[in-house]
């Protein structure tokens, strides 16, 4: 008699994921369908796609599902939820996606408080189209479109987004984490549940920072990426919660 | 019920509420700004809601998601705005979504002025988003047509699952008549959301507003699945217009919105000369109405609009003979005169005989 101890989560499909090995999307949308699942929102999830490497997002969650154009998602959620409060609202964006093209549309969407709940993906580089230098690429750090590494004087500096929208009254919960570890991967859960949860409760808006990789990309072996990210990623992107309004934390 | 005196603008803000619609986000920009400054008023006490947007491109992609669940929604703007939203306008169609878009003109390019203009038929009709489409553009002649557009456009939007424009010169918007918001629209059927809507999928189920295909047999095979016959039966059944003075006339004057008033004026005034002229007035930019063009005593269409000229482009299309279509047209916010038209078609009739 077998006891079954681990299962792919409901909400999860069985395709199988188009992502490069070692990249942390696959962790991410794991802990994202864990959550709903133990929140018991399996049917009542809605997941945007962005526009960059999980445009295909929609083939792995069993969710309502959009594609929403290049970094406005955050828009596109907010007519989404006005419409239905009750739904469970989700974007899921990279870098490029959120913190580049969709800056306005993501800085907008938290100071409105828009009720819903954004897992936010760095992996300081556009991966979908092949490498290229991303907003929150560090300094020094090699993309096909700063082959020297990014040169500030020339190419300007990174962004760090949740220090960022933490200025603003709008979001009830901010927190960056990282999959880099195992230790890692369970805190990254607790806070993507912990900002799932404020949206249930109607608090506002909750943002979800995951500090992640891009081996291909990087030009690294998917080890190398992860040494990568505690040793560079997470000294310029500290990990933590930078707002959280809920009553636990008062 | 009684006819009331409204401004434009809210009378086509009224006319969305009284569509069905409960959904606006919209970002100012003049001579388009009655209809947030109502709808932001007015939505609420129906239990609708309003946002105003962070720009334009975020206002249609709010539009994008509450039409993908399948509310009735609607943004409005003018030019340099409407250009903004080209990005969106091509994923409401791709995905599928019903939506209505106002297009109150003003003088262009660029910033261009605030006074009206039709120099944006060309940007209603075709937009500027990327891919193969088409876009339904209602253009509305007066005030009333424009509240039955806007309803009309609510029916249209639901039944082929697309966004649909309602395209005015800045005039329309501006100025005020008397319209009956009871005035009769068609109904047409529409799609179960539980189909299609995000947030409306029944148990074990999903639905899934695409914008990419998988590869390029998939985006093919989609566009000709989902659009080749919705595109075929808007082009045989949603062409409008109206004739004036049509039946004994050699000569025909063609316009629409506002300019078409001020045409049929100046063809008032030439029927006292004896010309036969009478007036071609379409009511939908895409499908364009060709029939009316293919009449066979009609010597010279002559084409009047306040732009450089674009609809003359389908006139010479429809009739299928460039030499028998004349232009006169004004631009950049300018409004032309009944007598610019008269000694215009003089001109060219004088010419033709």
């Amino acid at each position: 008699m077998s006891t079954v101890i681990f299962k792919k989560p409901e909400g999860l499909s069985d395709r199988k994921l188009h992502y490069c090995p070692g990249c942390a999307h696959g962790i991410v949308h794991r802990l994202v369908a864990e959550c709903v699942a133990e929140l018991g929102q399996v049917d009542d999830a809605i997941i945007t796609a962005p526009v960059g490497c999980s445009v295909f997002i929609p083939n792995y969650f069993n969710y309502d599902t959009i594609h929403c154009a290049h970094g406005r998602a955050p828009a596109t959620a907010t007519g989404i939820k006005r419409v239905h409060p009750d739904k469970l609202v989700i974007t899921y964006q990279g870098d490029g996606d959120l913190a580049s093209i969709g800056t306005a549309e993501i800085v907008h969407c938290a100071a409105r408080g828009e009720n819903i709940t954004t897992v936010f993906i760095n992996n300081g580089i556009y991966g979908m189209t092949g490498g290229q230098m991303a907003p929150t690429t560090l300094p020094g750090m090699k993309a096909t479109t700063c082959q020297s590494g990014r040169d500030v004087k020339v190419n300007g500096n990174p962004i760090r987004v949740c220090e960022m929208l933490a200025t603003l009254d709008g979001p009830v919960y901010i927190e960056r984490v990282s999959v880099d570890s195992a230790p890692n991967v369970i805190k990254a859960k607790k806070a993507i549940k912990k900002a799932l949860e404020c949206q249930m409760k109607g608090l506002g808006y909750s943002f979800v920072e995951v500090v992640s990789s891009c081996p291909t990309n990087w030009g690294m072996t998917p080890v190398k990426a992860m040494e990568f990210v505690r040793e560079k990623m997470i000294p310029y992107y500290p990990l933590g919660v930078y707002k959280d309004l809920t009553e636990e934390a008062k | 019920m009684a006819r009331v005196i409204m401004k434009g603008n809210e009378a086509i803000a009224k006319a969305a509420i009284v569509g069905g619609c409960r959904y606006f986000m919209g970002y100012p920009i003049t001579p388009q700004n009655e209809i947030p400054e109502y709808l932001s008023r007015e939505l609420p006490k129906v239990g609708g809601t309003f946002i105003q947007a962070e720009s334009e491109v975020a206002a249609i992609n709010m539009v994008y998601g509450a039409g993908a669940s399948g509310a009735r929604v609607m943004t409005s703007s003018s030019s340099p705005g409407i250009a903004l939203k080209q990005e969106g306008i091509g994923y409401l169609v791709h995905g599928e979504v019903p939506a209505v878009i106002v297009s109150m003109m003003r003088g262009g390019p660029a910033l261009g002025t605030i006074q009206p203009a039709q120099s944006d038929y060309f940007q209603a009709k075709y937009g500027g988003s990327n891919g193969d489409k088409h876009l339904p553009v209602l253009i509305p002649g007066n005030i009333q047509e424009a509240v039955d557009a806007v309803k009309y456009a609510f029916e249209m939007a639901d039944h082929y699952r697309h966004p649909v424009i309602v395209c005015c010169d800045g005039l329309i918007g501006q100025m005020m008549e008397p319209v009956d918001f009871d005035h009769p629209v068609e109904i047409k059927s529409k799609q179960d959301p539980t189909e299609w809507a995000l947030g409306c999928s029944k148990p074990g189920t999903r639905n899934f507003i695409y914008g990419i295909s998988d590869d390029a047999p998939d985006c093919e095979r989609r566009n000709i699945k989902n659009f080749e016959g919705k595109y075929a039966e808007m082009a045989a059944t949603e062409a409008r217009w109206e004739e004036y003075m049509i039946d004994d006339a050699e000569y025909a004057m063609v316009g629409y919105g506002t300019t078409a008033r001020i045409l049929r004026t100046a063809v008032q005034e030439l029927r006292k000369e004896g010309i036969k002229i009478g007036l071609i007035r379409p009511k939908t930019a895409w499908p364009f109405p060709e029939a009316p063009f293919l009449n066979p005593n009609i010597k010279k269409f002559i084409v009047g609009e306040m732009s450089m000229g674009q609809m003359v482009e389908d006139v010479k299309l429809a009739c299928g003979d460039k030499s028998k279509v004349a232009f006169y047209g004004r631009c950049g916010g300018m409004i032309p005169t009944p007598e610019e038209f008269i000694d215009y078609a003089k001109k060219v009739i004088g010419g033709a005989n």
